[in-house]
């Protein structure tokens, strides 16, 4: 380049996985393209194995993950929101590349994501008042069910909207305890590739969540029949794998949380059934007596 | 069975003496049909019999429900929906459950009796377990019919329409009434399988539902084996499926259903540790320990299977449980004394024997106690494995029978670790003197109920089911009525 303009220093976008950065392990990369056509970035591609490295590390995470102190994730989930903020340019840069959206519309998606995800994060310590239950049982025990988290979470993120969509599947996921493998949107990761830059300054323990840039066809059925993974979210399945899917999850009786008809406006009030399924209910008998 | 003292089994001061139950409380057919909208009706496959298994003598002839039964009943059901129990003041509907909760009970006797023949379990456990708990599940979601919006399910939870419920043979009323009364609470109707070789509860609740004036079509039931299951599971018009019983089986609902609207719960196996610390109290962990393995002869899904034994009390405690064991009778079920019935059937029987071999021939020690078992029936000893590692099938496969597994840790990690080292999550039991140590083992058990210094204790207000491969959804309590609502923030 001639002249006193400074050449930009482009960033080289890659898995998040176990914490670190890592290149597929495969070495495969694909084009990603901005709605209109023009080359964004090479994209990692990520492989079954890098799927398979990624459940390793959400399961090593988990007992730390779900044992902490619900004030102390809603505490880490808040710090994801406040690092949202200040890459809030860089994100709206990304939506509105990705899905084409004019800029104004571009803010208002970053933002509805940023908000969510406070909105999640407070939700941490009010789950096992407003899930669980004292059981007035017919005998002399104290007896309450509370929830606790399902384990690893496979989610196969919406393909359309790449960050409000992505934060409205993952966050649910993280509110809870559980930890998570995603598979991005195909066409549209490079916002998740930033959330995993944010991730990584945000105080959430490496591993918690692992994501995988990729295509939901060739990595969801390694997800689904994983017999270390406990969840799948479908939400992102092509829609013509998604029965596959769901009969490969049955085989170590995962659940599942079925694909909608359309991808959903992600703006509406989400509702607990994303959070709920992903718990499980403990009930604990104990006997009273002197 | 009356057992002769010998030196496992000292000679008590009391003489025994049987005191059976008298049968004659109960009139059994010599043939059921199909309970379809609201009549009995004959079934299109060849009839099978039901047999007592503590005698082999055959019982009645039950229908067998073909596809095309299961679609009239599927049809009734839908039509009662629709028709009839969608549009009931919730208020009505509840005082139909009420209903049928005082008509268990007034027919209770009857119903007790009808299970133990059918099923083989001691008439001590149908009397004080089976139908009071069944009578109890109606009584509680009879409550609820009226009360939904305030269940944090929503402001407005819907029913889903058509449940089809498939139960298994070791609790066949009260797993009809853990299924059939949530479904009616919250508006659903029903099409229930029952199991096919305990069907005869559940043509007496039949019954029952008409000496209710149930509107026909509410509840149907379809009898007949694993074909007429399946049939009722595919079913192209069915909202809800609702199951409990083999992982196995489970794992292929699961597959059957994927890709259809229908919403799914499991109830499956289970392989429960029972912990033992060695501070808990021994005669009533002992006490414990039984109850959580003999039980129904061990055809319990939450059995306390795994028994995890501090090392330094092992010795102690295996010498009590013993002596405990020793003074359990084993034979009629209708005897009063009776602390073990039969075993359901030959087939089941026949898993147990191969299993326990399997033990054995993995290295474990196999013990039993002196038992004088009847010469007809289907029979398994109260039986005991010492030397159990976690690698033998014995510590990893579900049993379903009288056969306990006994391992030791030393430290509350290994416990732990122990506890959870299984594909299974469905319950778990703690002994210990020490709250702080119940409730932190609790906490780190990946099972969907933890008794602490008790085991097997069930209540309609308490939330039951598994984790991992246990399956999903929560029978009983306020997280049960989800498994029949839709919430409507569904996707």
């Amino acid at each position: 380049m001639i002249g006193n303009e400074r050449l930009a220093v482009r960033k080289t976008y890659k898995l998040y996985l176990g914490g670190a950065f890592p290149r597929s392990e495969s070495g495969r990369t694909y084009e990603v393209h901005d709605a209109k056509g023009a080359f964004l970035a090479n994209a990692a591609w990520a492989s079954r194995k890098d799927a398979r490295d990624a459940v390793v590390a959400a399961r090593g995470a988990f007992p730390k993950w779900s044992g902490a102190t619900a004030y102390n994730r809603g505490q880490v989930l808040y710090r994801v929101a406040e690092v949202m903020e200040g890459r809030h340019a860089q994100f709206c840069e990304e939506v509105a590349a990705g899905e084409g959206l004019s800029s104004g519309r571009a803010r208002a998606a970053v933002d509805a994501a940023i908000d969510r995800w406070v909105w999640y994060a407070g939700w941490t310590d009010k789950l096992a008042a407003v899930l669980g239950s004292a059981n007035p049982v017919a005998g002399p025990y104290f007896d309450f069910s509370l929830p606790e988290p399902t384990g690893v979470v496979a989610v196969l993120a919406p393909q359309r909207s790449s960050l409000l969509g992505l934060v409205s599947v993952l966050a649910p996921v993280l509110a809870g305890g559980n930890t998570a493998v995603v598979v991005t949107s195909r066409e549209r990761p490079l916002p998740a590739v930033t959330l995993g830059e944010v991730l990584a300054t945000s105080d959430v323990p490496g591993g918690v969540v692992n994501l995988l840039t990729g295509d939901a066809a060739e990595l969801g059925p390694w997800l689904a029949e994983h017999d270390d993974v406990d969840a799948i979210d479908l939400t992102g399945a092509p829609a013509e794998r998604a029965m596959e899917f769901e009969r490969e999850a049955a085989g170590s009786i995962k659940r599942v949380l079925r694909p909608p008809a359309v991808e959903p406006d992600w703006s509406a009030d989400p509702g607990l059934t994303r959070m709920r399924t992903f718990l499980e209910t403990k009930t604990v008998w104990h006997p009273k007596g002197f | 069975m009356a057992t002769p003292p010998s030196p496992d089994r000292p000679s008590s001061v009391f003489e025994y003496a049987p005191a059976p139950e008298s049968r004659s409380i109960v009139d059994i057919a010599p043939s059921y049909g199909l309970f379809v909208d609201g009549e009995f009706v004959d079934g299109s496959g060849e009839a099978m019999k039901t047999v007592n298994p503590a005698t082999e003598e055959v019982l009645s002839e039950v229908a067998v429900g073909t596809a095309d039964d299961v679609d009239r009943a599927v049809k009734a059901a839908r039509r009662a929906h629709s028709r009839v129990w969608g549009p009931m003041r919730p208020a009505d509907r509840g005082k139909y459950l009420f209903r049928i909760a005082r008509l268990l009970q007034e027919r209770a006797r009857e119903f007790a009796v009808l299970e133990s023949l059918d099923n083989g379990k001691p008439i001590r456990e149908s009397r004080d377990v089976d139908v009071p708990l069944a009578a109890a599940h109606f009584f509680y979601h009879a409550g609820w019919a009226d009360k939904l919006a305030h269940a944090g399910l929503g402001p407005d939870p819907r029913p889903l329409g058509v449940a089809c419920q498939v139960i298994p043979w070791n609790f066949p009323l009260l797993m009809l009434a853990w299924k059939v009364a949530p479904a009616l609470a919250t508006g659903n109707t029903v099409v229930l399988k029952p199991a096919e070789t305990t069907p005869l509860t559940a043509l007496l609740f039949a019954e029952v539902c008409r000496q209710a004036d149930l509107p026909p079509g509410v509840v149907n039931i379809v009898t007949g084996a694993g074909e007429t299951g399946r049939a009722v599971v595919e079913h192209d018009d069915v909202d809800k499926v609702a199951f409990t019983g083999s992982t196995e089986v489970g794992r292929s609902i699961a597959r059957a259903v994927a890709g259809t609207r229908k919403k799914l719960t499991l109830e499956l196996g289970g392989k429960a540790a029972n912990i033992v610390f060695d501070d808990a109290p021994i005669d009533q962990a002992v006490e414990g320990i039984v109850q959580g393995i003999f039980f129904n002869q061990g055809h319990v899904c939450c059995a306390g299977s795994r028994l995890l034994v501090q090392e330094n009390v092992h010795d102690e405690v295996i010498a009590a449980l013993q002596r405990r064991i020793g003074t359990l009778r084993v034979g009629d079920p209708l005897d009063k004394n009776t602390d073990i019935g039969a075993i359901n059937s030959a087939e089941q029987l026949a898993r147990i024997r191969e299993l326990s071999d399997v033990g054995e021939a993995e290295g474990a020690t196999r013990w039993q106690p002196a038992c004088d078992l009847p010469d007809r029936g289907f029979w398994f000893p109260p039986t005991v494995f010492t030397g159990v590692s976690p690698a033998h099938r014995i510590a990893r496969d579900e049993v379903f029978g009288p056969v306990l597994s006994v391992l030791t840790f030393r430290t509350p990690d290994e416990a732990v670790a122990k506890a959870n080292n299984t594909t299974y999550g469905l319950s778990a039991g703690i002994w210990s003197e020490k709250g702080s140590r119940i409730l932190a083992i609790a906490d780190r058990l990946r099972a969907g109920v933890v008794w602490a210094n008790t085991f097997n204790q069930f209540d309609p207000t308490s939330p039951f089911g598994g984790y991992k491969q246990s399956g999903y959804g929560r029978e009983g309590g306020r997280h049960g009525l989800a498994a029949y609502l839709s919430t409507g923030d569904e996707q």
